[in-house]
């Protein structure tokens, strides 16, 4: 087959890929945009396949058999509240492929150059060195974060002193090997010790972000891999890997645009700085809590409801932790059924990745219309009966509307402290990740109903059919 | 191709990338982070020829590694995201 009949198989898989990502602009086009993109990608693989003399077609079919077994276990046996784990992984073995192809390549083209044959270009190397560098900060990066979500590495961000000085340093060192490898691309074990001090930067970078700032990591990988893949495109000259890696690296670095400016930090302080860095012991909890805390009964809040016309769920990550969707979905269908608007607010932040929250309430049937972003339904507050806020607390402590002081500050919340009645389900009064304490808990209209997330829904549901 | 001719293709392509998803509405950020990654996964067809057309030994197995990684990526990425887009979809046949 000719260059241009595979390149225009290439062009023809990039279309379906952007037109696969316009259809992801709505949910009703979603499910088909999805199979576009995946049309595109069986386009790539063929024409792939067809154009080159294949030398060796059974390691192929083992791979692609392999491949395509695990990936379909994983996607099919995943559990909604694992999504970011699963995600996170996927990311990672986007960069270690591109490590190792890279690597392939080098090998290959060194080869071909030792017995007479055209030395690689400037933009190759380049090219090699990035997408070593980037895919394997890309694979440990996305290993530390899954081991997180998962809880196999601790959620809380390792910090320690020196921490900055130690990370530039590895940074500089990973430079310094890729220079290397350009410079002298004959000797393929200096890609390999680049690989290795770039899979050590990125645990070095990961490993000091704290749980609450998963979905900004996440996205930010989601990125890196897609870069990565470009870095390979620049490796082989292939114009569908260019073009695909930077869709991807420009939907990753929107997606940690959107997550920072909802948490009101910078990149920067995401990476290197993280909470703490402000100093939030002048807020005491157990000042602001004292003789103000109202504790509640499920009987209680079935009360409330039922003579409620507007009710708002606020859910949070714990939530997920508790798996409590099913008793909201239930509690929800039985108060539409007394007539009571129900809606959903939604933090952009909620959850462990970006539309974590969403997925969640989707998969338990509920209509994506009653999900709502922040902007919408913070005007709405005010006219509403009781919003049930469940297992979230920083998006909804009013201590970030104060201009300064405090790690939240200036962080866009949802106002749920001027419904008329505020359900808090927590299991204690203890801080969320920012560690302040949160004035809505004291709060003249708020209730606190204490427990598990699950049981507390569950006892919910079952007070409200019966009052 | 000349290295001015890719990073054409690469500036464009960030540009349109970048006008496409962000009318992405919240709602679908986790099947977009899902589904982009899928497409991501494009470097199997880096996998394919480094296996598929790789003479010496060691390039031949590194291939065969990455090609395995980025089924993964692309069938698993496509897969779930395809679980997930039902869900959403569901409720407007209600």
């Amino acid at each position: 087959m000719s260059a241009s009949v595979i390149n225009t198989a290439y062009l023809l898989a990039a279309v379906l890929f952007i037109w696969g990502l316009k259809g992801l602009t709505h949910p009703k086009t979603a499910v088909r945009g999805n199979l576009l993109g995946a049309i595109g990608m069986l386009i790539a693989i063929l024409a792939t396949l067809a154009a080159q003399q294949i030398l060796n077609p059974l390691l192929i079919i083992v791979g692609l058999a392999a491949g395509a077994l695990i990936g379909a276990i994983l996607a099919l046996t995943i559990q909604m509240t694992a999504m970011p784990q699963l995600v996170g992984l996927f990311n990672g073995f986007g960069g270690i492929a591109s490590v190792l192809v890279a690597g392939a390549v080098l090998l290959q083209v060194m080869g071909i150059a030792m017995g007479g044959g055209p030395r690689p270009g400037m933009q190759e190397l380049v090219a090699t060195a990035a997408s070593g560098l980037i895919g394997a900060v890309t694979f440990f990066g996305s290993l530390i974060a899954f081991g997180k979500l998962q809880g196999i590495v601790t959620e809380k961000p390792v910090r320690y002193t020196g921490e900055q000085i130690v990370k530039i340093i590895v940074a500089g060192a990973a430079i310094t090997a890729g220079v290397f490898v350009v410079l002298n691309p004959g000797e393929t074990q200096y890609y390999w010790i680049l690989a290795g001090i770039a899979s050590l930067l990125g645990i070095l970078l990961v490993m000091p972000i704290g749980g609450a700032d998963m979905p900004i990591v996440i996205a930010l990988l989601n990125s890196y891999s897609g870069l990565a893949a470009a870095a390979t495109g620049f490796v082989l000259n292939n114009t569908a890997l260019i073009i695909s890696g930077s869709l991807v690296g420009a939907s990753g670095i929107i997606l940690t645009n959107i997550m920072c400016k909802a948490m009101n930090r910078s990149l920067a302080n995401v990476l290197f700085g993280g909470f703490g860095a402000v100093d939030s012991t002048t807020i005491s909890g157990d000042e602001m809590y004292a003789g103000k805390v109202k504790s509640t009964s499920a009987e209680e809040v079935a009360m409330i409801l039922k003579t409620a016309q507007r009710v708002s769920f606020v859910p949070g990550y714990g939530m997920a932790v508790a798996r409590a969707q099913t008793p909201v979905r239930l509690l929800t269908e039985a108060m539409e059924a007394d007539g009571i608007s129900v809606d959903f607010g939604i933090h952009p932040v909620a959850g462990r990745m970006p539309g974590h929250m969403n997925v969640l309430l989707a998969e338990e049937n509920i209509s994506y219309d009653k999900l709502r972003e922040m902007d919408q339904i913070n005007p709405d507050f005010p006219n509403t009966d009781v919003v049930i806020v469940l297992g979230a607390n920083d998006v909804v402590n009013p201590l970030a509307r104060e201009s300064s002081g405090n790690p939240i500050s200036g962080m866009p919340i949802l106002n749920v402290d001027g419904a008329r009645t505020v359900v808090v389900i927590k299991r204690s009064l203890s801080p969320g990740f920012a560690g302040i304490p949160n004035p809505l808990f004291a709060a003249e209209n708020t209730l606190m109903l204490f427990g598990d997330g699950k049981k507390v829904m569950e006892d919910l549901v079952g007070a409200y059919k019966e009052a | 191709m000349d290295i001015i001719s890719n990073l054409t293709i690469f500036v464009l392509a960030i540009f349109v990338g970048w006008e496409v998803i962000t009318k992405v509405p919240p709602i679908l950020h986790t099947p977009l982070m899902s589904g982009s990654n899928a497409i991501s996964g494009i470097t199997v067809i880096g996998a394919l020829l480094a296996s598929g057309t790789g003479n010496a030994e060691l390039t031949k197995y590194l291939g065969l590694a990455a090609l395995v990684f980025a089924t993964i990526n692309v069938v698993g990425g496509f897969l779930v995201t395809h679980r997930m887009l039902k869900k959403f979809q569901k409720k407007e046949q209600k």
